[in-house]
């Protein structure tokens, strides 16, 4: 028995007892903040080993031949992202208010799914557990969605179809790794294992490239790594509140978390063979300056969010396109840190959705002036999706920048560090609209009729902690940093 | 230990403030000033430490990336330090009466401390993340305060403009440290990089030396200047900044922050000296914005935009002279010994004073005329306000350079004696042309605003401001005239150049600038005495060459326009193509949704739950096949 069991098997447990009954709102809000602790513990307890390579490791075998265990175990990469999928299940629990059992459950299920996937080391075990937590994604989309019937039915559907063909993909994917890399005669889906074999025995570049380019595009199209990123946006548009905050802050990062975990390690030369490269430089900067184009157009703030998203999903493809040491785990931050903006963000969109009807910016102005603490919170997500120094975000962008900088020559760029000066601008369009969005919201005097106040102190303590957590980690990335001594 | 002082203490003043600001009311007023005193005081202390190079906190430490927290000491920062702490602490205890009644006092002084944080973080950056970090710090301070008064329309605009127009700046900046951080291996170290380029793998003669390297990765982080320190073309924003309140006007738009630019561009002196071309550019760009912002300044009718074209303009005169003197030392027309002084820095340091005392002098006029800034709506004033009337024009006198009396005049001589000696006549040229305009506007200014009789009723019944705000006036008014003084300036670690005047120069400059100064005031003395309304009217001038105008059309053009389209193609290409491509297959597929007659919802959970199927169907019956 190790804690990661307990820590993957709480929110089901929960979602299962809340099922046969119990209290929604008590039973979710109980399970989730145990759960936070019992990660948090886990963490420090890591950082206080050597907080190197995998720990907490426990494995039961289900099957012989092909060799299938349901196995556990985290290093400071998957801690990270356990830590960041607690504190987001917390704060999208906590903040629902008067809606029916099945929106506690589903939180509970993608979160656990979510925290299956973070914390087993099995691939088939990392597929399922994704798979799991999607479903009630699509579900609550199609079911409780903030459009008409039709039409949010149509906006699942669409997420269904990208993110079940990227599936697939990534299945088949995942199918040519497990083959190439099981030594001996027997098929082994260990991710251990499977790292060990592809020390020993490494395939030739190009053929590392292939099955890498398959594993982007399965992955990628799951992070909405363009131009598979179309579901994205009008999925968190019409997403319930906690769906949007728990599949944009912690679900996407799964691609991402596949892409660091599986196919790097697996295939170390794939991002470097050069059609691959500038191939996932391309599509990267697609996210970053055509979704950045299209988030400037965006006329409502459900719109600059959602898109602003996939906009930023360009910066940790490109931490993991350079591939470094440190650019790697900027990305890892950079993942901890989007997650947590992105859901404060999201959180407080939806509050007031509920509270003024709309979200059109040429309707809006003036917030500001009668919900000053709403305001204050809003405004540490936005400022930190912008990259503002001390808060999480800007300590990952700043990492991967450097991280593609590290094997510069004077006088020549390549590639990727022509790149990274496109990204760069990518950061100016950031502040353009996130400030355009702050300025016809809060600033300028309040708008008739559409009036707000701030929320009682109870509902504005997951934001608070969502808040907090980006303050103190961007004040002291190395608290993330000292989780990932290794190099990854 | 004073650093840490001076940097933590306003860090947590503002930290309070945020989190307690309902709670606290007036006693976060006093928090904030206090600290801002505490800080000064350390500041003193901090004048006479030694040089002490070390890290405060860390930030990031992976692999051969280290940034943390680390200080810089020495006579730059140690001058730079007092002025910006001795100046805060002045403008805290000013905002305690011209703050008195507005509604969210506990917001503006929390905002003031972050600004004091912030750019205590510039002043004592021991590196180039460090410098980065406070750098856009500073920026989301100045945001706030020019945005305190959001609910109007117009300084909303102003602090969106002035973030965004720093953001472009903070574009060039982030690239150049990428550049250098990248050709030195990862360390961005201040110290590390000057040995890098005076002795080190950066230095011309070491093998693979990249002049155009050099060069670009110089005018890189200067573009980081030109956004801080508003200098052509990005200087649009600070005469909007001035929406904020006046006191922030004084302190962060006048004295500290926008000479953080040029504070930096002499943090990286070695930077530009390396690069005779980047010398040349950035001495160029500090001329045009020192001339053409004063050309603005002569048609300026509000009293605060005067003063910030003014700003403007001085700013050039620094840049210029970081040019210059970088220029002077290549043509060996520098000092023969190496002289701890730098004309800019020295004029950053005098200017700091009395630019500061003016804009706190005009904050005193608009709080007596009931919020009046339209200096011929004024008028008079010197008989009904004499303190703030004296103050103002020893501010305006050491502005002008006013000779031999005030500090304006040794600074600006160093200035010129700088870019005499560059080699480029032009750049001497357009400087004395400047400082002629400035005498020019300035004494229209006074004599408008303070002299002849109130041209309106709140002018007429304009008062005296309260003690708090003349104390502040007065102290200035004091260093406006002796802090170039070598006893002052050298206890002040001004940085001021040994020979300011030197004889060899055969007084060429002294000359030119006594022409411009009589040529200037003469000039504004002659057309404006007894005049209620503005004589000349040059639309240009008074439209600012019309770079709104200009830049509002490309904004709409380059980036709206362009985001339209785009957004069109995405919708059209990506949307249209790729995603009806699966559903076109799948609806061909047919039957498998059309089978689920119910609507999609039954489609999606059978398609995922297909895809679970097909997964243990692959790895149980599939995969050891395969494998075998």
């Amino acid at each position: 028995m190790s804690v990661l069991e307990i820590i993957i098997a709480l929110p089901l447990l929960a979602a299962l007892a809340i099922w046969l009954g119990a209290p929604a709102h008590a039973t979710s809000l109980g399970a989730t903040l145990l759960n936070l602790l019992i990660v948090l513990v886990t963490t420090v307890q890591y950082a206080g080993k050597a907080a190197t390579g995998l720990a907490f490791t426990y494995s039961r075998p289900i099957l012989d031949n092909p060799s299938l265990s349901f196995a556990v175990g985290a290093d400071g990469v998957s801690l990270i992202l356990a830590l960041l999928t607690t504190l987001v299940m917390l704060a999208a629990i906590w903040q629902i208010q008067d809606r029916p059992a099945i929106f506690y459950v589903s939180s509970l299920l993608i979160g656990g799914g979510a925290l299956g996937a973070f914390l087993t080391t099995d691939v088939f075990f990392i597929y399922a557990f994704h798979e799991l937590a999607l479903i009630p994604t699509f579900l609550m989309i199609a079911l409780h969605g903030r459009a008409e019937p039709a039409q949010r039915k149509a906006v699942a559907w669409k997420a269904t179809i990208y993110l079940g063909a990227g599936s697939l993909v990534l299945l088949a994917g995942l199918a040519w790794v497990v083959l190439e890399f099981s030594g001996g005669s027997k098929l082994t889906f260990d991710l251990e294992a499977l790292r060990n074999q592809a020390k020993l025995t490494p395939l030739a570049d190009a053929k590392q490239a292939q099955i890498f380019f398959v594993l982007l595009l399965g992955f990628g199209s799951l992070v909405s790594l363009f131009p598979f990123h179309s579901w994205a946006a009008p999925a968190y548009a019409t997403a319930p509140t906690p769906v949007a905050m728990l599949h944009s802050g912690v679900l996407k990062k799964f691609g991402l978390y596949g892409l660091i975990r599986i196919a790097l390690p697996l295939l170390p030369q794939g991002p470097h063979v050069e059609w691959v490269q500038n191939a996932l430089l391309l599509m990267l900067l697609g996210n970053i300056l055509v979704m950045g184009l299209v988030t400037i157009h965006a006329h409502r703030l459900d719109d600059t969010l959602a898109n602003s998203s996939v906009m930023h999903m360009g910066y940790i493809f490109l931490g993991i396109a350079a591939g470094s040491d440190i650019a790697l785990k900027g990305a890892v931050v950079l993942m901890f840190a989007h997650g947590i903006s992105i859901a404060l963000l999201f959180g407080l969109c939806g509050r007031m959705r509920n509270q003024l009807g709309t979200l059109e910016y040429n309707k809006l102005g003036g917030l500001a002036t009668h919900a000053p603490a709403f305001t204050v919170l809003f405004a540490f997500g936005a400022f930190a999706s912008i990259g503002l120094p001390g808060l999480t975000n800007f300590a990952g962008e700043v990492m991967i920048f450097v991280g593609s900088f590290t094997d510069f020559k004077a006088g020549v760029m390549s590639n990727l560090q022509w790149t990274v000066i496109l990204a760069l601008w990518g950061v100016v369009m950031s502040a353009v609209y996130m400030l355009r969005a702050y300025r016809n919201i809060f600033h300028g005097s309040p708008t008739t009729g559409l009036f707000m106040i701030d929320p009682a102190f109870s509902q504005r303590v997951p934001f608070i902690m969502l808040a907090t957590t980006l303050l103190v980690t961007g004040c002291c990335p190395w608290l993330l940093l000292n989780l990932m001594k290794s190099a990854l | 230990m004073p650093a840490s002082i001076i940097l933590l203490l306003p860090f947590f003043s503002a930290l309070v403030i945020l989190l307690g600001h309902r709670q606290l009311k007036g006693a976060a007023v006093l928090i904030s000033v206090g600290s801002s005193i505490i800080a000064f005081l350390a500041s003193l202390v901090f004048l006479a430490t030694d040089d002490d190079n070390k890290l405060l906190l860390p930030f990031i430490d992976v692999a051969h990336f280290h940034a943390g927290i680390d200080v810089l000491i020495d006579k730059q920062s140690r001058g730079m330090m007092f002025i910006v702490s001795f100046i805060g602490m002045l403008v805290h205890i000013f905002s305690l009466g011209y703050m008195k009644d507005d509604e969210a006092k506990p917001r503006f002084f929390g905002a003031l401390s972050l600004f004091m944080f912030s750019m205590t973080g510039i002043v004592l950056a021991g590196n180039l993340i460090m410098m980065f970090i406070f750098w856009e710090l500073v920026g989301l301070s100045s945001y706030l305060l020019i945005g305190h008064w959001y609910q109007k329309a117009s300084a909303a605009e102003a602090c969106k403009k002035a973030f965004l127009t720093n953001r472009i700046g903070d574009f060039g900046f982030m690239i150049g440290i990428l550049l250098l951080l990248g050709a030195n291996a990862g360390n961005v170290n201040l110290l590390d990089l000057k040995t890098a380029f005076e002795s080190g793998p950066l230095r011309p003669e070491a093998p693979g030396y990249s002049a155009g390297f050099t060069t670009v990765a110089a005018l890189c982080i200067f573009l980081g200047a030109v956004g801080k320190s508003a200098q052509f073309p990005l200087h649009v924003w600070l005469p909007d900044a001035m929406e904020g309140p006046t006191p922030v006007s004084a302190l962060i738009h006048a004295a500290t922050m926008v000479a953080a630019g040029v504070y930096m561009l002499v943090r990286v002196s070695f930077l530009v000296a390396a690069s005779p071309l980047a010398a040349e550019i950035i001495a160029g760009i500090g001329c045009i914005t020192a001339l053409m912002a004063a050309l603005m300044a002569t048609q300026q009718n509000d009293i605060k935009r005067v003063l910030a074209y003014s700003t403007l303009s001085q700013l050039g005169y620094m840049v210029m002279a970081v040019g210059a003197v970088a220029m002077a030392a290549k043509h060996g027309h520098g000092p023969e010994a190496p002289d701890p002084g730098h004309p800019a820095m020295f004029h950053l340091y005098t200017h700091a004073f009395f630019k500061a005392m003016l804009f706190l002098g005009s904050g005193a006029v608009i709080y007596a005329c009931h919020h009046e800034q339209d200096i011929w709506k004024m008028g008079g004033l010197r008989k009904h306000m004499p303190v703030t009337f004296y103050t103002f024009a020893i501010g305006t006198a050491a502005l002008m350079g006013f000779p031999w009396l005030t500090s304006g005049f040794y600074s600006k001589e160093a200035v010129l004696d700088a870019a005499f000696n560059s080699g480029w006549r032009v750049l001497f040229i357009g400087g004395a042309v400047t400082a002629a305009l400035t005498a020019f506007y300035m004494t229209r200014l006074l004599i408008v605003a303070f002299m002849g009789k109130p041209r309106t009723d709140s002018a007429h019944h304009a008062q005296e401001a309260p003690m708090v705000m003349i104390l502040p006036l007065t102290i200035l008014a004091i260093f406006s005239i002796f802090s170039a003084w070598d006893g002052f300036a050298n206890s002040l670690q001004a940085l001021k150049p040994s020979h300011i005047n030197a004889p060899g120069e055969g007084h060429t400059v002294l000359i030119a600038s006594l022409i411009a100064l009589i040529a200037g005031a003469g000039g504004a003395i002659f057309l404006y005495r007894g005049k209620d309304k503005d004589p000349v009217s040059i639309k240009l001038f008074a439209n600012k060459f019309y770079f709104d105008e200009i830049y509002a059309v490309i904004v709409r053009v380059c980036q709206d326009r362009v985001a339209w389209i785009v957004t069109a193609l995405e919708r059209v290409f990506v949307d249209g193509i790729i995603a009806r491509l699966p559903s076109a297959i799948v609806a061909r597929l047919g039957a498998a949704t059309r089978m689920l007659q119910g609507g999609h919802l039954q489609g999606y959970t059978f398609l995922l739950g297909g895809g679970v199927i097909a997964v243990i169907y692959l790895v149980v019956f599939v995969l050891p096949r395969m494998g075998n």
